[in-house]
């Protein structure tokens, strides 16, 4: 038997061995510190281009540089949930314990960064159309995708029984990104048909070059701040999930 | 006689041994509307103008109070086990279900509609098409409803999960059902919403039964 694991482990590496929580434990815990590394490079980056570097817009004047943030954690926010529906979706195909503890240790990420989004958007929306919050299409949509995160979370933490709580975490989450651009097509058509754009999102003028660089910066930042933060949470999940087992008993940081 | 129908006359004959239950949902769809002129004062104008958004969402509120009675109780009773284990597709099943809950709490919200549109000062082409934006809306509310009886059967405080689910995917249907009803108040085409309407029924009709049978079956493993 372990002739045969030897063979194929020497031809390629086997990354299936990943997927048990007790090699994936160690795994993630030695990959964290790097992504931290990553987040701070890239956040020291693109703050300072976003600060120093951008110019100031003509018509927006300092206050558009919010949108550093508020475009980052938009896109982090629908991206997240993808990854989400998708980790959930193989824990569901496949019944893997560590996919469905991914797909729960993005979750308050993804609404995390949902909400960052809105509410940056507020401050955006202030000094610049001069109220907090208007029904676009986009608001709307992002709230709605809010909607669906916190649904999630709160499936999750009702359900006692971990395994049954991952499978239905896993249909509402697959149900989620099917209805996801329904929604978002819905709410754009009913904003067209109700109020005619009173505001335009996409007046911005043909970005400088320097503001994209801050924009994507930041975004890369931001996916490394997720990458870590989640790989910090499953951890934690991992350590919640298989306290009966040995290994876990063996750990150094339980031990103590 | 075909699995889909005896299990459409058997829960309609169990609501029919308890009528109060349904009466309470309709009851509650009533005294909502009722409440917003109360709420906002008595313009009819203003009235005419809010009647499609608070209908429907007053007819989105009582399709959820009558979907907790879904699966519940024969989850409770073992009855949901046993289909399960029955010969039949499951999903046929749960589609029978599904057409119960709607004949129950879906249907005599469109017979009442009018009676409610009256009270809001709708005109009569409003009202019929009040009616026919219902009678398409209001299968796929049980439709994608039932994936959140399903997923929260057996769960503390599931009725209130439930909402929390299930009110987001209703969002489409509640623009087009309403706009259809403000599009044709204003002399618009009303086409375009109905084609979108009978759309998101046929894909929820073609998707829904097999995602809340797998649901189902989750629950009770």
């Amino acid at each position: 038997m372990s002739n045969v694991n030897n063979l194929s482990s020497s031809r390629v590496v086997n990354w299936f061995k990943f997927s048990s929580p007790s090699t994936f434990y160690p795994l993630a815990g030695k990959m964290i510190p790097w992504f931290w590394a990553l987040t701070m490079i890239f956040g020291a980056a693109g703050l300072w281009i976003s600060f120093f570097v951008a110019p100031v817009d003509a018509v927006q004047g300092q206050g558009y540089r919010i949108i550093f943030i508020h475009v980052p954690v938009s896109w982090m926010s629908m991206f997240i949930y993808l990854v989400m529906a998708t980790w959930a979706g193989l824990g569901l195909v496949f019944n893997a314990r560590l996919s469905a503890m991914m797909a729960q240790s993005l979750a308050p990420i993804g609404a995390w960064m949902a909400f960052l989004s809105l509410w940056t958007g507020a401050f955006w929306g202030k000094p610049m159309w001069g109220t907090w919050w208007v029904w676009d299409a986009r608001l709307t949509s992002e709230l709605i995708l809010l909607f669906l995160y916190l649904g999630f979370m709160a499936l999750q933490a009702s359900i006692d029984n971990v395994r049954r709580a991952d499978k239905a975490g896993a249909i509402l989450a697959l149900v989620g990104v099917v209805n996801v651009p329904i929604i978002y097509f819905s709410v754009k058509w009913w904003n067209t048909l109700h109020q005619g754009a009173s505001v335009s999102l996409t007046k911005a003028p043909a970005m400088a070059q320097t503001m994209l660089w801050g924009m994507l910066l930041m975004a890369l930042c931001l996916w490394m701040y997720s990458i870590s933060v989640g790989l910090m949470r499953v951890r934690a999940i991992i350590l919640e999930r298989e306290a009966h087992t040995d290994w876990v008993k063996q750990l150094n940081e339980v031990k103590r | 006689m075909s699995p889909l129908i005896a299990i459409i006359q058997r829960d309609l004959l169990l609501v029919m041994r308890r009528k109060s239950e349904v009466l309470t949902a309709l009851f509650f769809f009533v005294i909502v509307t009722s409440l917003f002129p109360l709420g906002i004062g008595a313009d009819a104008d203003l009235l005419r103008k809010i009647a499609p958004g608070v209908i429907w969402v007053a007819a989105l509120l009582s399709t959820l109070l009558g979907l907790q009675r879904m699966f519940a109780a024969d989850y409770a009773d073992g009855t949901l086990e046993q289909l399960v284990l029955s010969p039949n597709s499951f999903a046929v099943l749960v589609l029978g279900k599904i057409v119960a809950h709607w004949l129950v709490c879906g249907l005599p919200l469109v017979l009442l509609a009018p009676v409610i549109g009256i009270q809001f000062d709708l005109d009569a082409p409003s009202l019929r098409v009040l009616m026919a934006a219902l009678l398409l809306g209001t299968p796929v509310l049980s439709l994608l409803g039932s994936i959140g009886a399903a997923l929260t059967l057996g769960v503390r405080g599931g009725s209130v999960l439930m909402s929390l689910l299930i009110l987001p995917l209703y969002i489409p249907v509640l623009i087009f059902g309403a706009g259809a009803v403000y599009a044709s108040s204003e002399g618009l085409g009303i086409a375009g919403h109905f084609s979108i309407l009978g759309a998101l029924f046929i894909l929820a009709l073609a998707f829904v039964p097999w995602v809340s049978a797998s649901a189902v079956k989750i629950a009770i493993e």
